[in-house]
């Protein structure tokens, strides 16, 4: 069932909302201990059930995802619930407000079940530098859920929850939902406000649903996306019509395809799938054709480049002072800052660190930091001129499927590599989404990247609905599931 | 650009960590092996393109100049590590 499905059940009444955070409990006792997707599971859940169903009878609740069980990745701050972005750092932080995605969540009646795991501080591809220890694919427990929101797409792939918030700043929540078989989006920078997000590399950061269809994203997408007073970054979305996601017609549409995205490194699955998903959207009428983007091969130098500077800067804010971790032994204010660090950071969010300082330090500023963001803006200049002549943009979200545990963790250039088709949409600020559509020999989801221009969320999601009303990718599920 | 144990000690101090002594040397070669990536860039004929921070063209989101009430004393000192008299509590900084 999806978010939508029960949402509007619970509307008719049929099932009460206490009913389906009972359910959705059941779930997690039932596999978390297998695919550890959660890092807290809150003890309020029935009674804020119990609380939405009241709201919703006295009419104060219509949202369509009203009373519907739902979980929120652990760098969202959430008040009263320890908030822990995946580190030993924010182990004992429990914030005294929320994020306001989590607000615009809440005030749409939604029911969080808890917090769900990541990479430290967002900082990976694989959700196996949690403090907290890995998650697991549910596809295959002896695989990777991708990463940062890997915690988010297992939890929806296992049924643990019915759509779940993640964030995405090279990647994070697309890459997990192609990893996962589910379905996620990154909306327009600025699109959905960051006030109450752990800061990774704030002009990069971005909040996004991921769920089990199209429909439910854009309904998820529909509550939090708004300006917001608090995040001077943030952006109006008046245009955004997400409504017209359900009746969009791909007949006409315009798709392009980089024949840069299917050089090296691509597996031969992943491109095989990508391709039998172009001719399915062939077939529905768009017309799909392919150009040349050579500019995607200093899209990985150019991220890694910015957002470490940007990481190196948003974390000094870690003192062990005002919150967070703080060592036990120090002999004086330097000591104090230097222990409680690197006693609280785990060995990727160090290297990160040491990255950023770098790029930024005297003498390499010039040839680095600034550099990357020339690159930037030829990156953008690129994208740019693709919309100029089609409505979206279509590739792999990585270049392979879910990796099996382990295998890059001690090889943190490889992990790097297999951000190459996301880290791009990041830093050209645009929306993009992962969809489910195949498997690989192994049965390992496949998800087709949808990129469109700025504010084209419901263009993306309306494609992904109109192909998942002929395909059926997204309804499966995990074989123990 | 070659990464030395020195400047492993000086990235080490301008971010405020220390690696752990038995991850030193991996860490040394990791950076180098990012670097090295890293600097494919400077293939990139970047001459007369102006730096960008961020892509969509940005207005600052205001707020009318209005006073309300300050984030309480407790919630600011919830989270704090140690606090005494309704401060934060900190190692003497000077002599």
């Amino acid at each position: 069932m999806t978010a939508l499905e029960l949402g509007a059940t619970i509307k008719k009444g049929d099932i009460s909302a206490v009913e389906a955070a009972k359910f959705s409990l059941g779930q997690i006792d039932k596999y978390d201990s297998k695919f550890s997707c959660f890092v807290t599971v809150q003890d309020d859940v029935l009674a804020r059930a119990e609380e939405v169903q009241k709201k919703i009878a006295a009419g104060e609740y219509t949202s369509p995802l009203a009373g519907v069980p739902m979980g929120i990745k652990d760098n969202m701050c959430q008040k009263g619930i320890q908030t822990s972005c995946g580190s030993l750092m924010l182990k004992s932080f429990k914030p005294t407000y929320n994020a306001t995605a989590v607000e615009e969540i809440m005030n749409a009646g939604a029911v969080p079940l808890g917090k769900l795991n990541m990479d430290e501080f967002a900082m990976g591809s694989t959700s196996e530098t949690s403090y907290f220890g890995a998650t697991r694919n549910p596809w295959n427990v002896d695989c990777v859920p991708g990463g940062s929101s890997g915690g988010s797409a297992a939890a929806v792939a296992a049924g643990e929850c019915f759509y779940a918030l993640g964030s995405d700043t090279g990647g994070s929540i697309r890459q997990p939902a192609s990893f996962c078989g589910v379905t996620g989006i990154k909306p327009t920078y600025g699109s959905v406000s960051r006030f109450g997000l752990v800061a990774y590399a704030s002009s990069l950061d971005q909040i996004g649903p991921l769920a089990r269809n199209a429909a439910d994203c854009a309904a998820v997408l529909g509550e939090i996306m708004k300006q917001d007073k608090k995040d001077n970054t943030s952006v109006a979305t008046d245009g955004v019509d997400l409504n017209a996601v359900l009746n969009y017609d791909v007949k006409g549409m315009k798709i392009g395809i980089p024949t840069d995205f299917f050089g090296e490194g691509l597996d031969k699955d992943v491109a095989a799938t990508i391709e039998a998903a172009a001719k399915q959207l062939e077939s529905m009428g768009a017309t799909v054709e392919k150009f040349d983007m050579p500019i995607v091969k200093y899209a990985i130098p150019a991220y890694y480049i910015i957002a470490s500077a940007e990481a190196s800067s948003n974390l000094s804010r870690y003192d062990g002072i005002k919150y967070g971790y703080r060592a036990d032994d120090f002999e004086d204010l330097l000591d104090l800052y230097t222990k409680s660090r690197s006693e609280g950071f785990g060995m990727e969010v160090k290297r990160r660190i040491m990255l950023g300082c770098f790029v930024l330090s005297s003498g390499y500023y010039d040839a680095y930091y600034r550099k990357a963001l020339q690159a930037k803006a030829l990156i953008k200049g690129a994208f740019d001129k693709a919309f100029e002549k089609y409505d979206l943009i279509l590739g792999p979200v990585a270049p392979t499927t879910a990796l099996k545990i382990g295998e890059n963790l001690s090889d943190p250039l490889k992990m790097y590599l297999g951000d190459i088709y996301t880290v791009m949409i990041n830093l050209a600020g645009l929306p993009a989404a992962s969809v489910p559509c195949g498997f690989d020999s192994e049965g390992m989801p496949v998800g087709m990247h949808l990129i469109g221009n700025y504010f084209n969320e419901t263009k993306i999601l309306g494609a992904a609905h109109a192909y998942q009303q002929v395909t059926d990718w997204h309804k499966r599920t995990p074989a123990e599931i | 650009m070659v990464i030395t144990d020195e400047l492993v000690t000086y990235l080490e101090a301008l971010g405020r960590i220390k690696l752990p002594e038995e991850s030193r040397a991996k860490a040394q070669s990791d950076l180098q092996e990012i670097l090295q990536y890293i600097d494919t860039l400077s293939e990139l004929d970047t001459e007369g393109i102006e730096p960008m921070s961020h892509a969509l063209p940005l207005t600052n989101v205001m707020r009318d100049d209005e006073v309300q009430p300050s984030i309480p004393t407790e919630d600011v000192l919830a989270n704090a590590p140690a606090q005494k008299d309704n401060y934060f509590l900190v190692p003497r900084s000077f002599e």
